[in-house]
């Protein structure tokens, strides 16, 4: 399984629809991402952009790198906007306004604070509205944009500048938010967890999502050397070792039937995911053993999820 | 000319908003607005007017939404009040700046706290400096012929900018009027289909809503500035054509019985009709040299129209509907007296605040005002601003 998931550059579309020369940093795994699924895409999409990095590095006026149409409003109505446009198109077409011939695929995306924060309720308002359009949170664990600071999506023990590490604390005192399960709770008709380090199962996820006919969420791990005080040429391995020990299981809801796309015989201990990044850095063996149960009891009841799916 | 028929104020808001064959809808409910989205819903479900009409989980996210519809190129429609309004605001700025034209019946009310639902116009004050052009209706009719008149302005490729039509809440938004409507015929030969300017379409991709690095931010503002400051001569215009056509005619600013007249009552919204009495009873019974003149457009500001208007007037009484804690005068006075600063003869303006929260403006509290203001102009009493109907 894991031999097939190496990227080989040249089997994915030659296509691009995000340009290069953008601003992101080094090792960006976000930026990596966004660019597989603007490739599996192709030409006919919209993107909703929310605040934050990848809007920043990739809209700079005069220079935009989008080859395809995209508006950014604010910070915590990428859903909002993307289901206006997805009705705007709707009405026009019927009223034979807009290019009928055409499947235009409506994308909302934002990282995780504008997506599991500030975001959350307009995102809950598109989904259960129904629009037919597909939301991606690129979620880097953190709001950097504004400097690295705690989102409910950043992990148990990170030390971020909102959530320092000190004697008195460990750092992030809570645990991830599960806003997959939020999603799922919806009952729309895709749902994934995805990673840039694991290309062909992103762009096949990206390529459902875009095909189911109804809101599709996908939640993507992108890992952010800045942030993750990681040297960037490790981004996309911490990104395998987050699936490799379970922290960041890949997996998909098709109708509320749940299926892992990637798995392994044998899981690796947490620590190996922990330890080369430097917002762990402070951690103890205790600390990193309450973690290793967590992931466990986390990874167990998705699979009890999954048995049940199978029926 | 079709009919009279007598409806309430909301419900012919929306029949305009159907008559101009809107798009898209986003709206969330919020008294005194819900019976003009309510109507607007079921003139939808029964296809009477094919829009999509969105009902969103909060006013954040109606206005977003109408960003959306509009930069797809749908001609986008909402309404709102108060505290919707407040949650609103974050975006109402990016509106204008992304120049899409949207049009927003705001049923302006007070704003919490305490928590009260009743009319004043503390909701638009509070979004003044957003970049929407703001016009005020004082009746039903004005209310629908205004509504219409709105997208027209607002889609015009000279202008490109959001418009709030502003009516009273409860006191004009649910109180049934005789109107005069248009048929579909009239409004189609008057108001074009919208063609955006720009559209989000993969056979032409732009990108809306770009960073504004600091090269550039300055420029825009000044661009956005210059360009609503421009629309006042799209207005003019768009009222001309509406009269000429229709034979109803609206100026920015309204006079009343201002011939000969050396004090005037200045007003805005619906207790303009109230203040009319006030000053039938002024001239008609006591031989008082007074007119009124009511502010029909809020943004872009008509200053100049004002100078002209004041020409040979001694003392300007101007009545607000909000307070701006800690200014020297209500909103509009402040304006007022801002705009006739340098300018030679100007009258003596006094600043009263009133009708807050609901509060009747009477005839009684006009006639106060008129002599307050007399008597103040002719000490040349230097003041802030006096609340009147307040309890002391
Ligand atoms: C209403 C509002 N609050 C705060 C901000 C400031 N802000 C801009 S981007 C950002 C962080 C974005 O974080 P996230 O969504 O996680 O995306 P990332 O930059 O990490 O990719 C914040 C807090 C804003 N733009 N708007
Ligand atoms: S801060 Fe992180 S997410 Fe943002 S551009 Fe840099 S690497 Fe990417």
């Amino acid at each position: 399984m894991d031999a097939l998931n190496v990227y080989a550059a040249k089997m994915a579309p030659q296509q691009e629809s995000l340009a290069n020369g953008h601003r992101a940093c080094q090792g960006c795994a976000e930026l990596l991402a966004v660019r597989l699924v603007a490739k599996t895409l192709g030409q006919d999409f919209i993107i909703a952009n929310a605040t934050g990095c990848l809007e920043i590095v990739t809209s700079s006026y005069p220079h935009s790198a989008w080859k395809v149409p995209w508006i950014h409003v604010a910070f915590e109505n990428a859903a909002a906007v993307a289901s206006g446009v997805e009705a705007g198109i709707k009405i026009l077409k019927k009223k034979g306004k807009y290019p009928v011939d055409r499947e235009i695929k409506i994308i909302a995306q934002a990282g995780d604070g504008g997506t599991v924060d500030i975001g959350l309720q307009a995102l809950s308002g598109a989904l259960e509205r129904g629009h037919d359009f597909m939301y991606l949170c690129y979620d880097n664990e953190a709001y950097m944009n504004t400097g690295i600071q705690r989102s409910s999506s950043t992990p148990y023990g990170a030390s971020t500048t909102t959530s320092p590490s000190g004697s008195e604390s460990i750092g992030q005192v809570t645990m991830k938010k599960n806003v997959v399960e939020i999603a799922v709770a919806h009952d729309i008709p895709y749902v994934a967890t995805a990673s840039p380090s694991y290309p062909f199962d992103l762009m096949e996820k990206v390529r459902k999502g875009a095909e189911a006919k109804g809101p599709a969420y996908i939640h993507v791990l992108a890992p952010c050397p800045t942030g993750w005080r990681l040297a960037p040429n490790l981004a996309l391995s911490i990104g395998r070792l987050a699936v490799q020990t379970k922290v960041f299981p890949l997996y998909e809801v098709v109708n509320g039937q749940y299926r892992m796309t990637v798995s392994y015989k044998n899981h690796r201990p947490v620590a190996d995911y922990l330890k080369p990044q430097g917002r762990f850095r402070h951690l103890k063996e205790a600390d990193i053993a309450f973690i290793q149960q967590h992931v466990d009891s986390s990874y167990d009841r998705l699979l009890k999820k999954i048995e049940m799916s199978e029926g | 000319m079709a009919k009279r028929i007598g409806i309430e104020v909301s419900l012919a808001i929306s029949e305009a908003v159907k008559l101009a064959n809107v798009d898209a809808i986003a709206a969330y409910p919020i008294t005194p607005q819900t019976h003009i989205v309510e109507h607007l819903s079921e003139l939808v479900a029964d296809g009477e007017l094919q829009a999509e009409f969105i009902p969103v989980e909060s006013e954040h996210s109606a206005m977003s939404v109408c960003a959306g519809t509009s930069a797809a190129g749908a001609r986008t429609y909402t309404a709102t009040s108060s505290q919707g309004l407040a949650l609103m605001n974050e975006i109402l700025f990016i509106i204008p700046a992304m120049r899409l034209p949207v049009v927003m019946t705001i049923a302006n009310r007070s704003l919490s706290g305490p928590i009260s639902i009743w009319n004043d116009h503390s909701d638009l004050m509070s979004v003044r400096d957003t970049g929407w052009i703001a016009i005020f209706a004082e009746n039903g009719q004005e209310a629908f012929d205004l509504t219409l008149q709105s997208f027209k302005i607002a889609e015009d490729h000279r202008v490109m900018l959001p418009i709030s039509v502003n009516i009273d809440g409860f006191t004009l938004s649910h109180v049934i009027e005789p109107h005069e409507f248009l048929d579909q015929a009239e409004v189609d030969s008057f108001l074009p289909p919208y063609e955006p300017l720009v559209q989000l379409n993969p056979d032409k991709p732009v990108s809306m809503g770009m960073v504004g690095i600091p090269e550039i931010y300055f420029e825009a503002k000044k661009a956005q500035d210059m360009v609503l400051i421009e629309s006042k001569a799209v207005i003019k215009e768009v009222f001309k054509e509406f009269g000429e056509k229709f034979g109803r005619y609206y100026h920015v600013i309204e006079s009343y019985r201002t011939d000969d007249a050396e004090t005037l009552l200045m007003t805005m919204g619906s207790i303009s009709e109230t203040a009319m009495e006030a000053i039938d009873i002024m001239k008609d019974e006591q031989g008082r040299k007074v007119g009124l003149i009511r502010l029909r457009l809020w943004r872009p500001f008509p200053h100049e129209e004002l100078r002209e208007l004041l020409r040979g007037v001694k003392t300007l009484a101007v009545v607000d509907r909000a307070v701006s804690f800690g200014s020297p005068g209500g909103p509009v006075a402040t304006e007022v007296r801002s705009a006739l600063y340098n300018s030679e003869n100007a009258p003596y303006v006094a600043s009263f605040i009133a009708g807050l929260g609901g509060r009747d403006v009477t005839i009684e509290h006009f006639t106060t005002m008129v002599d307050m203001a007399e008597r103040m102009a002719e000490q040349r009493e230097v003041h802030e601003y006096k609340m009147i109907g307040v309890r002391e």
